[in-house]
């Protein structure tokens, strides 16, 4: 049986890994290198590597980094932030990450997801959104440049959109929920996962083994995704996927 | 000449092949050179994306060199696309055709399951395999395509989704995996020393 995929989420910045509640207040966590291993030894499913600094930062401390990281890691190896176009995904591809994910340039072009996906296949290709309920409309919309603008589209539309384009998997952030660890937004990524046939990662929210329970069994999703749990020791890998057995959800276990 | 031939033909990432197969030390290189890949001693052909990629096997004279290669008996192993194209058609474009080392062609999945299928899956292998040769018969390997080669007499390994499909099949020096190998942690590095090996 297809298992439910436990993704570790490294947000680098400068060649560092570090993790910010709700976009802001950074704590440093460590070598991305390194912690790429230590999450895949400890049973992660996939690793992605979003770079935060990328709209200020040299891209090639960040092509570094991944060479790095990919050199010594062989489960899947997404890369994301400030790919803007396709020689920008060509090079990340050239420097080791398996898939890419693109968020703003996206939206700013759809065809973007397009002409990556002619390139290297719709399986390489991961379409970010980052989603915020409207009170007003009672949906969700897709923000852009790190959650800082509004985008015009709803959420469920545009990840129909994305798959229409070319898009193998859409990772889904709610910003609502996103460094709170009060659990994944179930409706948000329900709403997505039940409008798509491509896989859903959720992402924003965990805190604990429950939320995954939640978000695989309400959620609908196909993958989850978290960072600081992991890394700062809260939560052990091979604990939740044994949590997670036991509540009857197919997992890789052993590792 | 000892180098495995990972075989660049413009479509996918050869790279992390390559990087598997230097983290177990062995001597490779990405070619798309006719000459280089029929001198090789052994072949991988990786693919992701799209079956109307292969066309370009065709096309640069690489097809040529993999069959003379197979013809004087050098291990060959397909991945994913690569196993595909060891079969005879890919509904996924009807007019390129495969290598037809095998009988068949690959087919869409039924509807009622997501395509494509994508993420850690559970194989069951069959212990006379020598690519499986050490690993449980059980193992969870890392998928991502949206077409499948049918159960054939030369399946090796089965997967379920929507249907039991070929997860790998062997005959002689001639291996394909459907899974990534390279991207399928210490059990996929397993099978690609274990096909070094042979």
């Amino acid at each position: 049986m297809l298992t439910k995929r436990i993704i570790a989420c490294l947000d680098v910045d400068g060649g560092r890994v570090v993790k910010g509640v709700q976009f802001v207040n950074l704590r440093d966590a460590g070598d991305p290198a390194a912690l790429a291993k230590a999450h895949s030894e400890a049973g992660a499913d996939e690793v992605v590597l979003l770079d935060i600094s990328a709209a200020h930062q040299n891209r090639s401390t960040l092509l570094d980094t991944v060479c790095r990281t990919a050199r010594q890691l062989f489960i899947p190896f997404t890369v994301g932030g400030g790919i803007r176009t396709l020689d920008d995904a060509t090079a990340v591809f050239a420097a080791g990450a398996d898939k890419v994910s693109i968020n703003s340039a996206a939206l700013a072009d759809p065809g973007l997801i397009t002409s990556i996906a002619e390139r290297f296949g719709s399986q390489a290709v991961v379409v970010a959104i980052d989603a915020k309920h409207s009170q007003a409309t009672q949906q969700w919309e897709a923000f852009t440049r790190g959650g800082r603008s509004a985008s015009g589209w709803d959420a469920v539309n545009w990840a129909r959109e994305a798959e229409r384009c070319g898009a193998g998997e859409i990772l889904l952030t709610s910003m609502d929920r996103d460094g709170t660890a009060s659990g994944f937004d179930c409706d948000l990524i329900r709403a997505v996962a039940d409008s798509v046939r491509i896989p859903v990662i959720a992402s924003g929210g965990a805190g604990g083994a429950q939320h995954f329970v939640d978000v695989f069994r309400e959620g609908h999703a196909d993958a989850a995704l978290a960072a600081s749990i992991f890394h700062y020791g809260v939560g052990r890998l091979e604990d939740l996927k044994e949590q997670l057995r036991s509540e009857g959800i197919p997992v890789r276990l052993p590792c | 000449m000892k180098t495995i031939a990972i075989v660049d033909y413009g479509a996918g990432n050869p790279v992390s092949v390559k990087k598997a197969l230097d983290w177990l030390g062995q001597e490779c290189a990405i070619t798309s050179v006719p000459a280089s890949v029929a001198a090789a001693a052994r072949i991988v052909l990786p693919g992701v994306g799209h079956f109307s990629a292969t066309d370009n096997l065709r096309r640069s004279g690489l097809q040529d060199a993999i069959a003379a290669a197979i013809a004087r008996g050098a291990p060959f192993l397909g991945i994913c696309v690569g196993m595909q194209w060891m079969f005879e058609h890919s509904q996924e474009a009807p007019q390129t055709s495969g290598l037809g080392l095998f009988d068949g062609e690959s087919e869409h999945f039924p509807a009622g399951v997501k395509s494509p299928h994508v993420g850690w899956n559970q194989i069951e292998c069959s212990a006379d395999s020598r690519l499986f040769h050490g690993l449980s018969s059980e193992s969870f390997v890392y998928f991502s395509h949206s077409f499948r080669v049918p159960l054939t007499s030369n399946t090796v390994a089965s997967c379920e989704y929507g249907g039991k499909f070929s997860a790998a099949v062997e005959r002689d020096h001639l291996f394909g995996v459907q899974f990534h190998p390279e991207k399928s942690g210490e059990i996929g590095l397993h099978l690609l020393r274990n096909f070094c090996e042979l």
